[in-house]
């Protein structure tokens, strides 16, 4: 067989060009490219939408969830990209990419998609395959803020904020960080000393499965 | 003018209102009880797991919720005033609603009835849906031709599984206007305030506040007006010290139009302080109290 990891790939049009390393480029070899990006496509497409429950095959590469994103910039392979990533089944490049971590959710590209792709939903089933992949992800800081507030939401029921911060903060090694912004907001009374909490708090924590990511 | 008779509203607050933005919960509060309505929140209810649940554990995000509709009344309204928990707790139950396996399962685990006819209201939809001429009346020039910009964030963004529900774009505007309120036309209406990368990455969050702050500033608006104690948090907090125009909840210009509740204690919470603004505007007096 041909060796799959020097097949190369444009990215941003959406068109993807093949090239197989110490074998001649013949008729042949490329539809065995072909046929074989194809199936591997398919399969990662596949279990994406039984993941995320949408159908991310309907995708148009409109690119409307791209230019709509609040955060694109800052994104490694804008929204539309990452879906043509994942049809022709190039899953590790969008579980490695910061893209994953960097949506917040804000569903704008959800209601702006022609096809109605439910696009946070893929990413969070991307993010929760990068997790289980144990590979070094690439925005460690936005999985320790989120671990924090899981914590949180696991101690109390409820996100007690001043606790999230302090705890993200030690674990970021940034004790100074915001220091002055922490100080104003405590003398305003927006990060309370105390927590609210949940009087079940029991049945909260029996919602957690044995593995949760704390 | 109150309503003599009240009745009660079951509420779900959220973690923002009853801790970080808690002068949004007693503003809200305010208007309600004008408007005839006692909150009663739902007891014990949990986080809805924000955005970190559904980021690293789906199960547990939905978990999350359906505990907090297990706990809902099972029949008419229960408003919920943050948009975020609003969009989960809708999903969730719109998802359950139309799969058997998952109306069974839930059965199952919280031993009580799917609540088939509990009405998921956000405090816009609410709002759109009450009679205000009484509240307008004698408050028609409240506002005192208040220059703002309206800012609803993503709350006005749904995923698929909502795209059917109506829209309140505009409640905000409307309502305001005719409490003698000026809506001003710009672009980052829509525009997500960035959530938890406030935290998690301010290098991305402040460059895009302080753009937001401008573009509010060129466009004329003396305030900011939001309907989410999460963006109100997220502007206040991102927008370097001393350089930002005050920033409203929507319940509290409300509120302070209908003459109600104790604004001086809200805008002491504020970390951009409002009541100069609102001192030369002559709605607050020299101490900081109501002018009627």
């Amino acid at each position: 067989m041909f060796k799959t990891g020097s097949v190369r790939y444009l990215t941003g049009d959406g068109a993807a060009t093949s090239q197989v390393e110490g074998e001649t480029m013949n008729e042949q070899s490329v539809h065995r490219i072909q046929a074989w990006s194809d199936r591997k496509g398919q399969n990662c497409s596949r279990e994406i939408n039984q993941l995320a429950d949408t159908n991310i095959l309907r995708c148009l590469q409109c690119g409307s969830c791209s230019s709509g994103c609040p955060f694109v910039q800052a994104m490694d392979l804008p929204p539309n990209v990452l879906i043509r990533h994942l049809h022709y089944g190039f899953l590790d490049e969008t579980l490695r990419s910061g893209t994953i971590w960097i949506c917040v959710g804000c569903d704008t590209c959800a209601s702006q998609c022609p096809m109605a792709i439910d696009i946070p939903a893929v990413m969070d089933a991307l993010r929760q395959k990068s997790l289980a992949s144990q590979q070094p992800a690439s925005q460690p800081e936005i999985i320790r803020l989120h671990q924090a507030i899981l914590r949180s939401i696991y101690r109390y029921g409820r996100a007690h904020k001043l606790e999230i911060m302090l705890r993200y903060k030690v674990r970021h090694k940034a004790w100074f960080e915001d220091l002055d912004l922490g100080l104003r907001m405590l003398s305003k009374r927006k990060l309370h000393l105390l927590p609210s909490k949940v009087m079940n708090v029991g049945q909260v924590q029996s919602l957690f499965s044995k593995q949760a990511h704390l | 003018m109150t309503y003599q008779h009240r009745s009660r509203l079951p509420f779900f607050p959220g973690c923002s209102l009853v801790t970080s933005a808690s002068e949004n919960y007693t503003s809200l509060q305010a208007i309600c009880l004008q408007l005839g309505f006692e909150l009663d929140e739902v007891r014990d209810w949990n986080c809805c797991g924000s955005s970190s649940a559904h980021c690293l554990d789906s199960g547990l995000a939905a978990s999350l919720t359906e505990r907090n509709l297990a706990l809902m009344p099972t029949d008419g309204p229960c408003l919920v005033a943050c948009p975020n928990c609003y969009k989960r707790l809708r999903q969730t139950f719109l998802r359950i609603q139309c799969s058997h396996e998952e109306r069974s399962s839930f059965e199952r685990r919280w031993g009580r009835p799917f609540p088939e006819r509990l009405q998921l209201q956000p405090f816009l939809s609410f709002l759109a849906g009450q009679d205000l001429g009484f509240l307008y009346q004698g408050a028609r020039t409240a506002l005192q031709n208040l220059a703002y910009v309206p800012y609803y964030g993503c709350m006005l963004a749904r995923p698929p599984i909502m795209n059917r529900e109506p829209s309140h774009r505009g409640v905000m505007e409307k309502v305001l206007g005719q409490l003698g309120g000026r809506a001003l036309p710009w672009r980052h209406s829509s525009k997500c305030c960035g959530t938890f990368l406030s935290v998690a990455r301010p290098d991305l969050v402040t460059p895009m506040v302080q753009t937001i702050m401008d573009e509010a500033e060129q466009a004329g608006a003396e305030c900011l007006v939001t309907a989410c104690s999460m963006c109100h948090l997220n502007l206040e907090v991102r927008c370097p010290a001393g350089h930002g125009l005050p920033i409203f909840h929507f319940s509290e210009l409300l509120a302070l139009a209908a003459g109600v509740g104790n604004p001086g204690e809200w805008f002491n919470r504020h970390l951009i302080d409002p009541r100069p603004l609102l001192m030369a505007k002559g709605m607050l007096d020299r101490s900081g109290r109501v002018r009627h």
